[in-house]
Parts: C-alpha cells; structure tokens; sequence
C-alpha cells in the first residue's frame, strides 16, 4: 500500500466526525487538521483543550469516551517548540482521533483534563517529569518516573542522551 | 497510620512501592510510588536506528516481548507504508498468541501464590517451560526474542517448530482444565476473589483501564476484534467478558482467554499460508545471505542498511495492539532521518495500576495483594 499524500486542508476534514463536532462548538478552537496515514490530527487551541476534550467525550452521536494516552514531542530548536498529543478512542465506534496543542519552549503549560479523565493524572505527570510541561488544575503534579530532586527533564532534546555527567 | 509495602515485596511484581493509609485494618488511601525500573528507554530510542529500536521494545515488558515487537514493527510499518505477506502476519499472530498464553500463566502462577495456592504456581511454570522452549526454537531466545522485524520475521521458522506447535496446542487445553480444577470451584480461592477489589464499568474507563483489567468490568472490548491488526479479522474468537468487575471476574477473563489462544494458535497452524516471510522493500528489509553473496545490490544494501539505516518518511503513527495487559500503543514520530524522532510507549500497565486505589480504598489490607494481583501489571513496562 503505497503511502498517500497528507490531507491538511480543513475544508476538505471538516465532515469528520470530532472536526465537526469541534468547529460547530467554536472554530477558533481548531487551529488545523491532518489525515495521514488513515489517522486524524486536529490541533487545538491551546487555552481550549480541556473543553475540546469534555466536548468530544460527552458526544451522544460519536463519544471518545476514552483517554488512550497523553504524551509530548519537542520540536527544539524551533518554536512553538512543545507538542502535547492527546490520544482519544471511541469504544462504541471504534475510532480514534489526535488531539495536538502546541506550547512555547518558555514556561510552556497548559490546563490539565483530569477534571474530564482520571486517567490523564499519570500521564499528566509523566510529561511533566520527562517535559517540565506544567499542567494547571492538576490535583497531583509531581514527578511521576524521575526522582523528586532531579534536575531538568530528561526527554528534551536539549538533554543529552547519557544525562549530564 | 501510614505503612510502607514496597518498593521490595514479594507480592508487587518488581518494584512498586505502594504508601497505605490504613484505619486498622482498613484502606484509607493508597499512593503508588513507580519510577524504580525507569530506564530512559524512550530517550535510548532516539538515539537508535529503527531496526535497532526492535531489541529494546522487548525489555519493556519482559512476559511479552513478541507483543511489543509486534506493536512497534507494525508502527514503523505503517509510516513506512509496507505490505506484510501472509505468512509473516499469520506467524506474528500464532506467536503473539501464545505469548498471551506465556504471559497469563506467569500472572496466574504468581497470583494464585500471593493468595497462597502454591500448586498452581508449579503447574503454570510447567507448561511456560514449554512455550519459551518454542520462542527459543524459532527465535533462538527464551525471553528476549527480538524475532520480528519491520518488514517480516528474522528467519524462517525452523523444521519441526509447527509440530512442536501442534503437540503444545493438543497438550494444552487439557492444563487449563487442571488450573481450573485446582482454583475455579475452590472455596478458599473464591473467598479471597469474589467481591473483592470492585470497580465499576464507569470507573475503569474513566481512569483508563484495558484489557482483562476493562473487560473484567462488563466493557466488551477487545482491539484484536474491534480494531484488527496483522489479520486478527481472519480469525474466529470469542472476547470473554465478566460482569462483576471483581478479581475473581478477572481471574475469570483471563483463564478464558488462554483458551481462546490456544485455539487462535489452533487455527493458525491449521491455516498457516505459504510464502515468503518478508515483504519486498529491499532499501529496509536486510537481503538473505545467498542474495549478499551473489548479488552486488544486495550486498550494498546491507552495507546501507546496516551503517546507515534506512530513512522513514516523515510522519506520526499510533500503533495500539492488544497485549496481555490491555492496550499496549506505540507512538512514533519521525521527521524523515534513519533514526526516530520520538517513540513513546503507551504502557496498559501504567494506566490498569491507576484503578489500583478506586479497587481498594474502604477494604482491607488483606485484599490488596490480590488487587495487585489481578491487574497484572509488569513494572518494567510501567517505568521503561
């Protein structure tokens, strides 16, 4: 199966289920979109993630009733550096969707969706620890992986693979 | 009263200190503190070609090391945009099959001792021997096996393996009768696990549960039926679901699912197609050492391949593939080098070990070690 161009244009992803849902709630929330690889990214706004994902889990037609799994990627040097990726599945129609948000490299946070999944505490936790990304309404945010009293956040880019010696 | 279990207790599985806020004998709260067998492995991967990211991924979780091979070759696949011949998808599933197998008899082995049924231990080490004698006959290695690659299998499986097979999956069902003999109808096991450690359908999917962990709680989800991968939707099954959401419910699922595996295996070996093993992308897939000794493009592309690696276009995928554990999800990022950019691990286990304290806050002390026991977590996984 050869690999097919990327989709980026939303006019062209807007009758996706969650792109829809999404732009029918508040188009400035949804910055962007791709369909690649039969897999759908929509980048969210950053100051609207929590109600974008409350959003799509209480969905009656096209639930994402679960939190697959929240992660990051650094983009170092350039800026917006930090990516968040949101991971979301639909048990009932078998579907996933990305959700993204892009942070500054500067003091980069953003609001926590705890409120809307338990399950994103430990995630939450582990971008902190390995990100220094900084969840806020997060009941717990510590280090999750590292010890307490480690310095700086190992998967960065600008970390060095064997640590600091 | 705060009391400390862990980080080393027989009955954690690894490292996992738990802090129990108990009121006498009952649970107050529990903060589960995780992190001791954290290896950087993500940050390692960065650092590595794709095909040498493939021995990593067994290190993770160590009871199922095809498993998370399986999920990071198909990842890598998908970015890469192969096409798997039959042969090599339908030997991924037989062995990931019996890997669920390998995996569920460690747990119940292990469990059934925590509750302090000491037989069941020696049996389930018995036959286990068995399936790591399979993995070392077609991989060459009992627990690390490493045997998938993207685009195919390492080798060839060997002369006699199938027969192996067939003895093992003929031998096999007739054991789980034996477990089963041994636990299911057991008063005192039913004490210990019927009632205990509840958690709602709601709850475990609110905080992320999957697997045996989710299906135990009456959610009827199986990725290998709902979201098949590497032709899971050839093959005939039954998802065990239990409504109870206790750990006897658990217990339950997953005794039932060593016997779908053994007929999933079953059916593999019967409708086992023939062909090669690997897919045709000669700029990835390492030639056969025939074609190296005789054919000059062969050999520069393993020259290539093996110094430089080979570059993935640019692009992000999530894998999710059904482990013993529950959804186990790689998530590769590249950026069109030879090396990935970011591969994060989606650990079923890190996520199952989040309902540990909704299980058994308000219960007793007793009954956390079988808590612990029934969401089968692996710590290596939990840390990587």
């Amino acid at each position: 199966m050869p690999l097919q161009p990327a989709i980026t244009d939303l006019e062209e992803l807007k009758n996706h289920p969650a792109v829809a849902k999404l732009l029918a709630w508040n188009p400035a929330a949804v910055e962007g979109a791709k369909f690649d690889r039969d897999e759908m990214s929509i980048y969210v706004e950053r100051s609207s993630i929590r109600d974008a994902c409350d959003l799509l889990r209480q969905n009656t037609d096209f639930p994402f009733n679960y939190l697959a799994d929240i992660t990051c990627v650094d983009w170092f040097p350039s800026e917006p550096r930090f990516e968040v990726v949101y991971h979301l599945l639909s048990h009932s129609k078998k579907e996933r969707v990305r959700l993204k948000v892009r942070l500054d490299g500067s003091s980069p946070a953003l609001d926590s969706v705890t409120p809307v999944w338990p399950a994103a505490n430990y995630f939450e936790r582990e971008v902190f620890d390995l990100y220094g990304v900084r969840f806020a309404g997060h009941p717990y945010l510590r280090r999750l992986l590292m010890p307490e009293d480690w310095e700086g956040h190992p998967l960065r880019k600008d970390y060095p693979v064997e640590g600091y010696r | 009263m705060i009391l400390n279990m862990g980080p080393h207790h027989p009955s954690t599985h690894g490292v996992l200190r738990l802090l129990l806020e108990i009121d006498g004998e009952n649970i107050v709260r529990i903060m589960p503190d995780i992190g001791y067998l954290h290896t950087g492995i993500e940050k390692t991967c960065e650092a590595k070609f794709y095909q040498q990211v493939v021995p990593l991924t067994d290190r993770i979780d160590y009871l199922c090391p095809l498993t998370n091979n399986l999920c990071y070759v198909l990842a890598v696949e998908k970015l890469l945009g192969l096409e798997i011949p039959p042969k090599a998808q339908w030997m991924r599933v037989m062995l990931n099959e019996l890997t669920r197998i390998n995996s569920h008899l460690v747990w119940l082995g292990t469990h059934a001792l925590d509750i302090g049924a000491m037989t069941v231990f020696l049996y389930c080490f018995r036959e286990r021997e068995d399936i790591l004698r399979l993995f070392e006959m077609v991989s060459g290695q009992r627990m690390m096996t490493s045997y998938f690659r993207i685009g195919g299998l390492a080798l060839e499986p060997p002369l006699g393996f199938f027969e192996r097979v067939q003895d093992f999956a003929t031998r096999f069902p007739s054991k789980v009768d034996e477990y089963e003999n041994l636990l299911t109808g057991n008063p005192i096991w039913g004490m210990r696990t019927k009632g205990v450690a509840r958690i709602t359908a709601e709850d475990a999917v609110a905080l992320g549960a999957s697997g045996p962990t989710l299906r135990g709680s009456g959610v009827d989800f199986d990725l290998r039926r709902d979201m098949p991968y590497s032709s899971y939707e050839k093959f005939k099954f039954r998802v065990p679901v239990s409504q109870d959401g206790d750990v006897f419910a658990r217990y339950a699922c997953r005794v039932a699912e060593m016997r779908e595996s053994i007929a999933m295996v079953q059916q593999a070996l019967d409708g086992m197609p023939e062909g090669p093993i690997k897919a045709v992308a000669p700029k990835v897939i390492l030639p056969d050492r025939e074609m190296m000794k005789t054919q000059m493009e062969a050999l520069i592309y393993h020259f290539k391949i093996i110094t430089e690696g080979f570059a993935v276009p640019a692009g992000e995928v999530y894998q999710a593939v059904e482990s013993p554990r529950g959804e186990m999800g790689y998530y590769v990022v590249s950026d069109g080098t030879a090396k990935p950019y970011r591969v994060h691990m989606r650990s079923a286990c890190l996520a199952n070990l989040q309902a540990l304290p909704t299980m058994c806050e308000g219960r007793l002390l007793a009954d956390v070690v079988a808590a612990i026991g029934s969401i089968d977590i692996v710590l290596g996984e939990i840390d990587r």
